[in-house]
């Protein structure tokens, strides 16, 4: 099977970097990988190619890197799958970390993230013989983030990490996920309230979906962030912004059938929050000038009394 | 110049085990690695780690026995006995640490069956149970806040009167050479997989520290014991673990027929390794296959036992076969997976070289010996991870520092530089695939004195043909091209050591099995190979035996 591929290409000896396009036409087996292909390009087309791979079982975590637009784990995407008349493939380096050269990325953006969240167990006791006694089900719970094989795909597609670098990233929150919900961790209250507290912590995710379609081992990072977050704020972690921005969001819904977005804003950042209020102000002008400040005044849908059935509802499900 | 008290290459199992016991010592240690720890080969290990835990009804000499009768009785029993003695704590403390094993119902840890062993004393984290350690490990490391040279590549040992005092290492992500001086190195490099193909084994499994060491006169042990593992998928030769039989999985033929009643009518599907792979090439051969292969069979076991507690592997065959193995059975072959032979070192780690050391499937302990029982590798590199520590960490008091390290930074950048100098030539993968494939072919489940031959024939070829490999890669960042030239190099080194043993042993055992002489040979052969490097010799290598240390079980006939 013949196979096109379209490579971004980085040498950063080059007069200080240098970025260009290289197309490669390699034959392989039809079962072929996009992993297989690259291969075949830097062993007999071009050994200037510069890659990472090691397992080619999906389990090292070397080869991400986005193809046609996404990133994906290469020794797990078979060239048929996107590829199925020959059309041509786009292979780039992963986004949101530094390129060493062509297909490398630096991975210290992610490695300084999983240090971010004392990503080790911080036991209350150690048994003196023996193992921690802990039911089965909550071992087999935190395989789901066992599974990450730290390849650094869902970082290079965040799209929060895209505008804000300070966020400690889906990978890493869902390796802290799995030490709060580990029970043979002592810290759960401590990490919960860092998270929560901290700068790009749990509340700075805006539940794209996107690490959850882009994870090659079904980690779902939004997911256990989303569950850190009813964590933080079961264990008392509410006087925070993202915690009133979810609260508003609630009440304003239930008793309006509707968002009021302006209500919102001054809610999430609390009413006496001078500084904050005064960072809204510039906000709130330009989007005044666009038209697209929403009325100051709450009006209510015609249907809110259904949604309001629908919330209860929904709570007597979860009672 | 960089300088450690112990320098450890290799972040996989059992260098990060190391790495945790001198740090806890309080001694400055580093560890270097041409991958990021995370990404080392440990990640493969699917099934399991064995330990027999006496307050659940195990005793150390079951599991002892069952390694030595998997080995053929080439294991050597002192090492093994060591092995099944600390195997408890040894994954106790993992478990402390924070692996996530899975548990019985009294929240305590559960097991699983597997090969050669009546006993279930495997402990596992579904199908992924080595990545589920070595991220625990690496975790440690973060807590330690450990030293680690990532993708560092070490091209030579630095030796001062007999003494290793270092390495000098490429930095590939700069391309710049340096020295790391080491009053004791400890080597935990990983095995030598590619020198086959196919096999299981990661890209990265070149044989880079068996070679290292072979090149400053340790001998390599046993190297023609290499395991073939009887469930690889079909056409990706990606490893299916052991423990889907573990589990319950049935191996069927072309005829349907469950075809280990023939050859392991007591053991079945569980018998060792060398006797299952022998066992399917034979179906093969005698044309009851499919096509180069046979059936593993999960149907039975139903769909949610099957996500459950074998998920990767799920993952794998759907994925690369697009087959679901709840509604049908998937075709595997025997596939090269491990060498049991290796650095020879006594049970402390150490090599005949002072101040060097060696742990993991870089060495021969050995406590492998002709076949290895699956679950047992983990183990070994735990085990010898940490006793090699303990052994450098007490070697170090009387070591000063070295002084001779800069002589072979300039003599090690000469030789990178005259291979980048090389005009153009044969691709490096072009020789790399003839060589593997060469050897597979003579050196396989079965072998006689002719494929022997043939494999020596081949590498003879091959190492005329090494001089004229080009790089084509002239750059200094990240020139995966230069080191695959020296990967290459380590292999070829491995594959005369694997050929020579081979001739050498003229017997079957284990998994060296000849069809020419299909007898095992305890009164001549109840030994050792022992290969070193001598370039006064024909092929380079000279062989010499030792013999086996046997401490309670006198060699019986092995059946299953």
């Amino acid at each position: 099977m013949q196979v096109n591929l379209k490579i971004k290409r980085f040498d950063p000896t080059d007069s200080g970097g240098k970025t260009w396009w290289q197309e490669y036409e390699v034959d392989v087996h039809t079962d072929s990988t996009v992993l297989d292909a690259l291969i075949e390009v830097r062993e007999q087309e071009d050994g200037t190619l510069a890659m990472r791979c090691a397992c080619r079982a999906s389990i090292c975590g070397s080869c991400g890197m986005r193809v046609n637009g996404n990133a994906k784990l290469v020794c797990k995407t078979r060239v048929e799958s996107l590829s199925p008349n020959g059309e041509q493939l786009t292979i780039e380096p992963m986004g949101n970390q530094h390129v060493v050269r062509d297909l490398v990325v630096s991975l210290d953006t992610f490695f300084d993230q999983i240090n971010r969240v004392e990503p080790y167990l911080q036991p209350s006791f150690v048994p003196e013989q023996g193992e921690y006694t802990a039911s089965n089900e909550s071992m087999e719970n935190l395989v789901t983030s066992m599974n990450c094989i730290m390849c650094g795909i869902c970082v290079s597609d965040c799209t929060v990490l895209e505008v804000d670098s300070n966020f400690i990233g889906p990978a890493a929150l869902a390796k802290a996920w799995r030490f709060t919900e580990d029970p043979r961790d002592g810290k759960r209250d401590e990490r919960l309230k860092a998270l929560n507290d901290e700068d790009g912590g749990i509340w700075d995710c805006t539940r794209c979906l996107k690490c959850v379609e882009v994870c090659p081992k079904g980690v779902a990072p939004m997911d256990r962030i989303m569950e850190l977050r009813e964590a933080a704020i079961e264990a008392g972690n509410t006087n925070t912004h993202g915690y009133h921005h979810s609260e508003s969001f609630y009440n304003s819904v239930k008793k309006n059938g509707r968002l009021d977005e302006t209500r919102l804003a001054i809610d999430s950042a609390g009413m006496f929050n001078i500084p904050r209020m005064l960072d809204l102000v510039p906000i709130g002008l330009a989007a005044m000038r666009k038209g697209k400040l929403p009325s100051p005044m709450p009006h209510k849908s015609e249907d809110h009394k259904k949604v309001r059935e629908l919330y209860d509802s929904v709570e007597g499900e979860s009672k | 110049m960089y300088e450690h008290d112990v320098l450890i290459i290799g972040g996989g199992l059992a260098g990060l085990r190391a790495a945790v016991e001198v740090t806890r010592a309080g001694v400055d240690v580093a560890v270097i690695s041409k991958v990021h720890p995370v990404r080392s080969h440990s990640n493969a290990a699917q099934g399991g780690i064995n330990a027999p835990l006496t307050d659940r009804g195990d005793d150390w000499q079951g599991h002892a026995y069952d390694t030595i009768k998997g080995s053929d009785f080439l294991a050597d029993q002192d090492a093994v006995e060591i092995m099944s003695q600390e195997a408890g704590e040894a994954v106790l403390e993992l478990e402390r640490m924070g692996v996530i094993f899975s548990r019985g119902e009294d929240g305590k840890l559960g097991t699983r069956a597997f090969g050669g062993q009546k006993v279930a004393r495997t402990f596992f984290v579904g199908a992924i149970t080595g990545s589920a350690i070595l991220h625990v490990l690496f975790e440690q490391s973060l807590k330690l806040g450990l030293n680690v040279y990532e993708e560092w590549f070490v091209t030579k040992l630095i030796m001062e009167d007999g003494v290793c005092r270092g390495v000098v290492a490429l930095d590939i992500k700069t391309g710049e050479m340096h020295t790391i001086k080491a009053k004791a190195v400890i080597m935990a490099a990983g095995g030598a997989g590619r020198v086959f193909e196919p096999s299981t084994n990661a890209l990265i499994c070149t044989g880079d520290g068996l070679a290292l060491a072979y090149r400053v006169g340790v001998p390599m042990m046993d190297m023609e014991m290499i395991q073939y593992h009887p469930t690889t998928l079909a056409r990706t030769g990606i490893l299916m673990s052991e423990a889907a039989r573990g589990e319950g999985a049935h191996l069927l033929n072309a005829e349907g027929e469950r075809f280990m009643q023939k050859y392991a009518p007591d053991y079945m599907e569980l018998a060792s390794r060398d006797v299952v792979s022998r066992a399917e090439q034979t179906e093969i051969d005698e044309g009851r296959g499919f096509d180069g292969n046979v059936l593993l069979d999960l149907t039975h076991l139903g769909r949610e036992f099957i996500e459950h507690r074998l998920g990767y592997l799920q993952e794998v065959s759907v994925e690369f076969l697009g087959i679901d193995m709840a509604e049908k059975p998937v075709p595997v072959q025997p596939g090269m997976h491990y060498i049991m032979g290796g650095i020879k070192t006594t049970v402390d780690g150490a090599t005949n070289v002072p101040g060097l050391y060696a742990a993991g499937e870089c060495a021969n302990v050995s406590v492998h010996g002709a076949n290895r029982l699956g679950a047992n590798s983990l183990l070994d590199t735990v085990v010898f991870g940490r006793r090699s520590a303990v052994h450098a960490l007490d070697y170090i008091k009387g070591v000063g520092p070295a002084s001779r390290a800069e002589e072979d930074l300039a003599s090690e950048k000469a030789r990178l530089q005259v291979l980048l100098d090389r005009p153009p030539g044969e691709r490096i993968a072009t020789v790399r695939d003839d060589m593997a494939r060469g050897i597979t072919k003579g050196i396989g489940v079965n072998r006689d004195q002719a494929s022997m031959e043939g494999a020596l024939e081949n590498l003879v070829n091959i190492k005329s043909r090494l001089p004229g490999v080009s790089v084509e890669n002239k750059g200094k960042v990240f020139n995966t091209d230069l080191m695959f030239a020296l990967e290459l190099e380590f292999m070829v080194d491995c594959a005369d050591t694997i050929v020579a043993g081979a001739l050498a042993r003229k017997e079957s055992r284990g998994a060296h099995y000849r069809t020419d002489m299909t007898e095992r040979d305890d009164e001549n052969w109840l030994k050792h190979t022992l290969v070193y490097k001598d370039d006064a010799q024909e092929h380079g290598t000279r062989v010499e035996t030792s013999p086996v240390t046997i401490t309670q079980w006198e060699p019986v006939k092995r059946v299953y």
